[in-house]
């Protein structure tokens, strides 16, 4: 639909901590509270993915309302009465980040360290985290083992490396279901992962955990720009993290459009020393949305080879 | 999307029961119109069902193949078949009995009956000569516990449940692959004013015209006369409340769902009966299945909805096969069909089966389940009534809730909101169990005294008082001998800081310790949250390891500590979990706490 031809939308007025807000109709919470610059975590939530609302740490408080509401995906009502900072939410939010800490491996999740931070979560409350119960692939759902307490259960599990161009680190996953809308309906249209088991076992996977190059992947790398945690990850990155080489400070990024077809897709080069170590897009690019294809993602080798090349003629 | 497909062919035995599901395919292979695989997707449980019960699991080349006749990314099927318990993706025994190990079978020698298994055919999960045993929730048999479900694959298969299950039935059920017929459900009480019972081990519940003999139909034929404004208005006058624990207004359910403009409606009824200690919905199922069929189709006519579905949990096989028989019977005789009793209004109901999903009892949570996706429950708003089965107008109704519709067109809504107390009207299945003389389901008007339906129980098992009562099942709550005064109504209990919920009233005497059944209840929310939201995900695995500790005296610091984490733990689960199960998942735990002494009184010393 063209902007032109869509309907006008009534505006509605909500109260956020005692301010009133005035928002389009259809707008959700965190609209309104983005208007008013509520600075709200989110983790399950992108700007260009449908809300899933599962991660829960962007819950507000809503007058009259039994429970908390997810802020990302309640619709605004006019004359809806709402808290952001009181109690209940802070209890909430602490008490989810600190649930998510004491599972996951959170090492390259900066926002969910900043949160953490932020609402004083002691990442140690429920104990030292402890190995699963058994292999997560091989979980049977509605079927697990008593553990003593001693330790929280964790979802510790060995990196998945199945191919040239991007790693699984699933122990870093706090299952945000992000990839799987890039996948799926959101972006690609690949449907090469989905959620698989259930409760603390559920689990991104393919068919049968089956590898990468057997399965539906077509290397996008959508699922990678999209996931808050680091789980997903450039081979490149991983490889420059585990040799303690990958140093956001040093690198700069330069946008530039993709030379590959007749898209124009907005390529963000992320450099360091000289050398291309990622490729983004921005997700306020009309053209893409943040997405790109395996050409753009992971087709500038040419580049880094081409200046080596010119390098070695000159000196 | 360009799907890929699996490379694993299933076996000819796998394909034929697929296809026998599913209908034949095509021949050639035609492409699908835009849209047209979403609405293949709700065959896909019956389709794992048909593969599973051929030969014992779900392989890959079944669930390749399923996927590709449903035209679904194989991904996406296996996230969907890897959510359902009764699914299994790895080899499996063919022959497995399913032991229910929770609260109220418990109480009664589950613990014996599963050990007794183990020292027979081994651990849990393992195969021995093709047959194998698992450990499961609550089967609904609280009644006649401990109960086990017997599944048994093949070119016939074997589903059936055993109640008051001793080992060596058992095992000789497996061997055999064949299971001793149930005795008829037997009614404890007086019949004198049995009205949602009342058929019940009278009428013969496979012969439609025993049914008929017995009051059958006449609702539906009212219905149809007064026209579906009328008979919401009937509905409105007897102040119905939901049975399936809500106890949410009928009539304004229905009434939404009329006026919605959104075509076509739907009619669901919840036979997904899973609340630990609730049996009460597969009594009527099993023994008054035609009631059923006749409460949906008035619910149908009602809101307008051509199509009337009853979700019913796959632990109830013998539900199934009298649900599915009735409504042939319904549909020859014309009481559903194109022109229902010659009035020219069209009414179809159909059966479909879970696979093993406490969760798909929250009405969200059912509707994703029958349209053959993981039983996820949606955000609230909108709700089904608005937005239901496959994106339209959805009432959805328990089966105990639909079958008490039939006694307000019966008698007049007003006649029905004369039983009962002033704002819980009508009367109430009970499902007793636990440590009590005659376990079973009681009908009483509600206001009626907890010790008084105790008592029509017969009491605690001889020589016994009273421990502890658990009222509205896993997620309702505790509470002590000194509260039988209780008077069982909507609002005593809310008054009370309780809930009747779905109806559950599980006794435990005074020589048992609560603990171990705390612990039970934390390992089964652990095991039935879906995994959707943090706090319900990872807050159940918090709580079970919490309560381990309990039971081994060792605080991660102090009981004071303890105490504190749990608390905040227990009000972010209610206050931030998506659905009902979150929100609920502490509520007996916490009760418990309230009343009785649960954690150690001495601090460990440094």
């Amino acid at each position: 639909m063209r902007l032109e031809d869509a309907p006008p939308r009534r505006r509605i007025t909500l109260t956020v901590d005692d301010r009133e807000v005035t928002v389009a109709e259809g707008s959700t919470l965190l609209d309104a509270l983005k208007q008013l610059a509520v600075d709200t975590p989110t983790l399950c939530w992108a700007e260009n993915l449908t809300p899933v609302n599962v991660c829960r740490v962007c819950v507000v408080e809503l007058e009259g309302a039994r429970t908390l509401v997810p802020s990302c995906s309640r619709k605004a009502e006019a004359g809806m009465k709402i808290r952001t900072d009181s109690e209940r939410v802070r209890t909430s939010r602490r008490t989810v980040l600190e649930l998510l800490a004491s599972t996951v491996d959170t090492s390259a999740a900066a926002s969910l360290q900043a949160f953490s931070a932020r609402y004083g979560a002691d990442p140690q409350r429920y104990g030292a985290q402890g190995a699963p119960h058994g292999p997560r692939d091989a979980a049977r759902p509605g079927h697990h083992a008593v553990t003593s307490g001693a330790e929280a259960e964790g979802v510790a599990q060995p990196v998945k490396v199945d191919n040239d161009l991007y790693v699984r680190d699933y122990a870093k996953c706090i299952l945000c279901f992000k990839c799987v809308e890039a996948c799926g309906t959101d972006a690609q249209a690949t449907f090469a992962i989905a959620v698989a088991g259930r409760g603390f076992e559920a689990r991104i996977s393919t068919e049968f955990d089956v590898a990468l190059p057997e399965s539906a992947c077509v290397y996008c790398g959508n699922c990678v720009g999209v996931c808050p945690t680091g789980a997903l990850m450039f081979t490149q990155e991983h490889s420059l993290r585990a040799e303690g080489q990958w140093r956001p400070e040093a690198q700069h990024e330069t946008d530039t459009v993709c030379p590959y077809c007749g898209v124009g897709c907005v390529l963000r080069l992320h450099v360091q020393d000289d050398t291309i170590v990622k490729v983004s897009s921005p997700v306020e690019s009309t053209v893409t949305h943040g997405n790109l294809c395996v050409k753009g993602r992971f087709g500038f080798g040419h580049v880094v080879k081409l200046r080596r090349n010119k390098r070695e003629a000159v000196g | 999307m360009d799907l890929r497909p699996l490379r694993d062919a299933p076996s000819p035995e796998e394909r034929d029961a697929i296809d026998a599901a599913l209908g034949a395919p095509a021949a050639p292979p035609t492409p699908l119109a835009l849209g047209a695989a979403e609405a293949l997707r709700p065959q896909l449980l019956s389709a794992l069902h048909a593969a599973q019960s051929r030969v014992g699991w779900v392989s890959r080349g079944a669930l390749g193949y399923i996927a590709e006749r449903l035209h679904m990314p194989p991904a996406e099927a296996y996230g969907v078949a890897s959510f359902y318990a009764l699914f299994s993706l790895t080899p499996r025994a063919e022959r497995v009995a399913h032991v229910c190990d929770d609260v109220a079978c418990k109480a009664r020698g589950a613990d014996a009956l599963a050990a007794a298994l183990e020292a027979a055919l081994g651990p849990a999960g393992e195969s021995t000569q093709g047959i194998g045993w698992h450990r499961s929730p609550c089967l609904g048999l609280c009644d006649r516990a401990p109960g086990v479900l017997v599944q048994c694959a093949g070119a016939t298969p074997l589903e059936a449940a055993l109640g008051e299950a001793r080992p060596d039935v058992v095992l000789e059920a497996l061997r055999r692959r064949e299971v001793p017929a149930e005795p008829p459900t037997v009614i404890h009480q007086p019949r004198e004013g049995l009205r949602l019972l009342q058929r019940v081990g009278v009428a013969d519940p496979t012969q439609l015209d025993a049914y008929r003999a017995h009051g059958g139909f006449l609702a539906l034929r009212r219905a149809l006369t007064l026209g579906p404004a009328a008979v919401v208005r009937e509905l409105s006058d007897s102040k119905l409340a939901g049975r399936g624990g809500a106890a949410f207004p009928t009539a304004r359910k229905w009434q939404a769902v009329a006026a919605q403009p959104a075509r076509p409606h739907y009619v669901v009824c919840n036979a997904d009966e899973s609340e630990p200690g609730t049996f009460k919905d597969r009594v009527l199922l099993e023994d008054d299945p035609f009631a059923v069929i006749e409460a949906v189709a008035i619910a149908a006519f009602a809101v307008g909805a051509e199509e009337g579905i009853v979700y019913l949990r796959a632990e109830y096989p013998r539900a199934y096969t009298r649900l599915t028989e009735a409504i042939a019977q319904c549909e020859a005789r014309g009481y559903l069909g194109d022109n229902v009793l010659g009035r020219g209004v069209r009414l179809r109901v159909r059966v479909a089966r879970g696979a093993g999903a406490y969760i798909c009892g929250e009405e969200t949570a059912l509707l994703n389940s029958l349209e053959g996706k993981r039983g996820e429950p949606r955000s609230k708003p909108p709700f089904p009534v608005e937005v239901g089965y496959l994106g339209k107008p959805t009432a959805m109704n328990n089966v105990e809730t639909l079958v008490a519709v039939l006694e307000i067109l019966r008698e007049g809504g007003e006649a029905f909101a004369r039983r009962g107390t002033p704002q819980s009207t009508g009367t109430k299945l009970f499902c007793l169990s636990g440590h009590i003389a005659r376990p079973g389901v009681y009908e009483v008007p509600f206001g009626t005294k907890l010790s008084a339906l105790v008592a029509l129980a017969g009491g605690v098992t001889a020589g016994r008082r009273v421990g502890a009562v658990l009222l509205g099942g896993a997620a309702g709550v505790f509470i002590g001998p000194d509260e039988l005064d209780l008077a069982l109504s909507l609002e005593d209990a809310r008054a009370a800081g309780a809930t009747l919920g779905s109806g559950v009233v599980m006794v435990l005497d005074d020589t048992t310790p609560l603990l171990p059944y705390l612990r039970r209840m934390a390992a089964f929310f652990r095991d039935e949250s879906c995994g959707q939201c943090v706090p319900c995900r990872v807050g159940t695995v918090r709580v079970e390891e919490l309560l381990s500790r309990v039971a081994r005296k060792k605080p991660l610091d102090s009981w004071a500590a303890e105490t504190e984490r749990l608390e905040a733990l227990a009000q972010t689960m209610c206050d931030a979990s998506i659905c009902g199960l979150g929100q609920t998942a502490t509520s007996a735990l916490s009760s418990a706490l309230a009343r009785f002494e649960i954690l150690p009184k001495d601090e460990p010393s440094p």
